[in-house]
């Protein structure tokens, strides 16, 4: 049978985003996959140079809405490297709050689309409930639903009052009673483990030849995460990372479910060591010199290079995102497939495309 | 008659389509909650679809840039008339924190005829909600003008 070119994208209904596969068919199997990027480029890391080093925070925070809190995390880590200058204790806490209720949100997201993926729309709807919780959270301690601006360079912008983070714990106990009462459906379900247990599997040693990042590589049985570096707040707080062996879409989606509890026990910690104390330091100086800092967003490993000039404004912003990194593993296991688990596949990864084009 | 049913029923259930032109995903994933049972706009009649030849209403979120205009426009051409266009967050509207950026042409409406523009960055889900019941008279009018 003649080989027949499908255009995936850049506009179809399972990706929020717009990407371009173009799938190599022969029958109904996929034989060769090329993505093609680009649609969502903005050139955002060429601001920097527009922008000073405080202002650039609101930029860095709209390389994607989704984990915005934690790209600005990384970003004022940077600068208060260069600077030479730490975060109060109490302000690495509440970072470590507000990140990991970016990531409760995030895999919730992400498993509500990928029930979307394979038609489950139900788990869609009651995942996406379960989310709105999350939202509220981030809203009535922040401001904002989805962009919460908490970060700026030397700590943090808002604080929480008691009464806040009892009704933040108050709250989460139901989170996770729901998620929870979903467990079975995600992890055990007959329709969900037919479309998702087996398919796009990525060995251990392929994922970490390929160089992907966060649940995907976790999922293929490599331990890796970048809250093992102990930045902000995670020093204090007990944390292994999650990892499934299988490396199938299954594996992933267990990873993002038990995240998403971790986070919930994270969230719990944080705030049970929240003490006393300021929310920022005073910022002196200008950033000068190279730093490289790192941390792990709810799809993997980010990494942000600064070089500062001893002005306000820095020289170069470098940003690496996970899903750039997750790309040429999904590139790799999609032939193979049939045409109608690409969109399971894709979707597994987690694509932001956002992230991957800035 | 089949054109007055017609009529009616795209005011009373539009069908929307959204595309993502280059927004930081705030946007996106603030259109998206509004389908889920918070916000629930389904409960109106709206469906959300995937293709735009079944479209009544586009929702675009975030910037136009260089290699995404043509896709746009492809997008608002394959539409059937009438139809109508939401302009969603900062950026959609003018191009918000990314105006400068080397890549960015500005706001949507440098491509394509905007109908409802949704401030916000993001715009809330009530937000964008509203727009869509100011968008949906606009398009009543332009409808019993057609008459």
């Amino acid at each position: 049978m003649a080989r027949t070119v499908i255009p995936f994208g850049p506009q179809h209904p399972v990706l929020p985003e717009p990407i371009h596969l173009s799938l190599v068919l022969e029958d109904e199997k996929v034989v060769e996959a090329l993505p093609t990027l680009g649609y969502v480029h903005r050139g955002l890391e060429m601001l920097a140079v527009k922008r000073d080093y405080n202002q650039m925070i609101q930029i860095v925070e709209r390389v994607c809405g989704i984990c915005s809190m934690i790209h600005s995390l990384c970003y004022c880590q940077g600068i208060e490297e260069m600077l030479g200058i730490e975060a109060p204790r109490r302000a690495r806490m509440l970072r470590v709050v507000w990140s990991e209720l970016h990531r409760l949100h995030s895999h919730l997201l992400w498993l509500g689309l990928f029930a979307d993926s394979f038609g489950f729309e139900s788990l869609f709807m009651q995942l996406w409930k379960i989310r709105e919780r999350v939202m509220d959270l981030n809203e009535a301690t922040t401001g904002n639903r989805v962009i919460v601006s908490v970060n700026v360079v030397g700590g943090v912008r808002t604080d929480l009052d008691e009464a806040q983070v009892r009704w933040i714990k108050d709250t989460l106990v139901e989170v996770e009673a729901s998620i929870r009462s979903l467990q079975s459906t995600i992890m055990n379900d007959t329709t969900v483990c037919k479309r998702t247990k087996g398919v796009g599997v990525l060995t251990k040693q392929a994922a970490y030849d390929l160089g992907a990042a966060g649940p995907m590589l976790r999922g293929s049985g490599v331990a890796q995460d970048m809250r093992q570096l102990k930045y902000a707040g995670f020093d204090e707080l007990a944390f292994e990372p999650v990892v499934e062996t299988a490396g199938d879409c299954w594996a992933r989606s267990t990873v993002r479910f038990r995240e998403s509890l971790q986070s919930i026990d994270l969230v719990r910690q944080a705030l049970d060591k929240l003490a006393p104390g300021d929310l920022a330091v005073k910022v002196k100086g200008k950033p000068e010199g190279e730093v490289i800092t790192r941390v792990e967003q709810p799809r993997g490993e980010c990494l942000y290079y600064l070089k500062g000039n001893g002005s306000t404004f820095l020289e170069r912003v470098r940003i690496r995102t996970p899903t750039f990194a997750n790309i040429p593993p999904l590139a790799a296991i999609l032939p193979g497939l049939d045409f109608a688990d690409v969109p399971v596949v894709v979707l597994s990864i987690d694509p932001c495309i956002s992230c991957t084009e800035r | 008659m089949f054109g007055s049913f017609l009529k009616t029923s795209q005011v009373k259930s539009p069908w929307l389509m959204h595309f993502d032109c280059g927004s930081c995903n705030g946007c996106d994933i603030e259109t998206l909650a509004c389908l889920t049972p918070v916000y629930d706009v389904e409960r109106f009649g709206v469906i959300n679809v995937g293709n735009p030849r079944h479209a009544d209403v586009l929702v675009v979120t975030g910037t136009v840039n260089q290699r995404n205009a043509v896709i746009l426009k492809n997008i608002y051409d394959q539409m059937p008339t009438p139809k109508l266009v939401i302009a969603i967050g900062a950026c959609g509207c003018s191009g918000g924190v990314f105006r400068e950026a080397p890549n960015v042409l500005g706001g949507i409406d440098k491509v394509i005829p905007v109908d409802v523009y949704v401030p916000g960055c993001p715009a809330k889900p009530e937000a964008i909600m509203d727009a869509v019941v100011v968008g949906l008279g606009k398009l009543k009018g332009i409808l019993e003008a057609s008459k």
